[in-house]
């Protein structure tokens, strides 16, 4: 680990330099293992946050009160530290910056992390394949990339952000706090006619409710692709 | 009991097969429900790691790494179904 910055109160990001990377594509993972002095080994599954042209791999951690894997790797692992890590995995959940279709990102929570990499993929790909994420976050605090995403909107053409704020909105924000629901899908989403790609990702309930909001108002099952976390 | 889904296991699983493993279609011996392994649901808090149909909540798979080997029990797939290159 060559370097650590908090990203929210309880997430912070965690700038791994492997040796022999391979490479990754956007959306994909590595599981993370640590093993204790007596032996003891235990993994989590992290998504990587950096674009895909990157020398070096950037995993967002959130850490979960009774999370082995994640309060290690945000509240006490340091530069200098190593892991075991394997990967890149994964061939499902992944966006190619080859491809014309437009996207939606759909996001609960920490799900921000690998759509992040696909937005920042994009902008280095040069890629003018029109992006829209509808990011749900409890409160504008608890939002991930807050800062780099109003750049993004403002300096990468074709990039649409919008928030859903399910416990506190900002003042400015023409909705009330409340949960995702089909009509702010409609308006912040693309219509299924546009045949878009779609990625959905956060915890286990909101990816479900999110697909089914999607097969809902149109869109084919086969072009929802879906990663969910416990 | 929270779930994660397939995409979770890949990383053991492709320690055992030498392909994306997320992509592969399994077939479900109950309800022949299909789908990728990546929408499989997996419940990982345990000693193995167990893969559900997430249409009939059937096992479909288990898998258990120990130090020197791996136990793969596929019980609940009659297909799997990989894209190669």
């Amino acid at each position: 680990m060559v370097a650590i910055r908090p990203e929210t109160a309880t997430t912070s990001t965690l700038t791994l330099e492997v040796p022999d990377w391979p490479g990754h594509r956007a959306g994909q993972h590595v599981d993370v293992r640590l093993t204790a002095p007596d032996g003891y080994t235990t993994q989590r599954s992290y998504s990587i946050a950096s674009a895909t042209d990157s020398s070096t791999v950037d995993l967002t951690v959130q850490g979960v009160p009774d999370g082995e894997v994640s309060s290690y790797l945000v509240g006490v692992a340091m530069n200098g530290d190593q892991f075991e890590l394997r990967g890149p995995i994964g061939g499902y959940f992944v966006w190619e910056p080859s491809a014309v279709d437009p996207v939606l990102l759909v996001a609960g929570g920490s799900g921000v992390v690998p759509l992040m990499a696909m937005i920042r993929t994009r902008a280095e790909a040069g890629s003018r394949v029109p992006f829209r994420l509808v990011y749900s976050v409890r409160d504008p605090d608890s939002a991930i990339y807050a800062t780099e995403l109003v750049r993004r909107v403002r300096d990468d053409r074709g990039l649409d952000v919008s928030y859903v704020y399910t416990r506190a909105a900002p003042p400015d924000h023409p909705y009330p706090p409340g949960r995702l629901d089909a009509a702010r899908l409609a308006e912040a989403g693309w219509p299924a006619e546009l045949t878009p790609l779609c990625y959905v990702c956060g915890p286990t309930g909101f990816v479900e409710a999110a697909a089914d909001l999607l097969v809902a108002a149109g869109h084919p099952a086969e072009r929802i692709r879906t990663e969910r976390y416990g | 009991m929270t779930f994660v889904d397939g995409n979770e296991m890949a990383g053991a699983l492709e320690e055992l097969f030498a392909v994306d493993v997320t992509m592969a279609r399994w077939r479900c011996a109950n309800c022949g429900r299909e789908a990728e392994l990546a929408q499989a649901r997996v419940y990982d808090r345990a000693p193995g790691q167990v893969a559900r149909c997430p249409g009939c909540e059937e096992v479909l798979m288990r898998l258990v790494r120990g130090p020197d080997r791996a136990w793969l029990d596929l019980r609940g797939v009659t297909v799997l179904e990989f894209p190669m290159p």
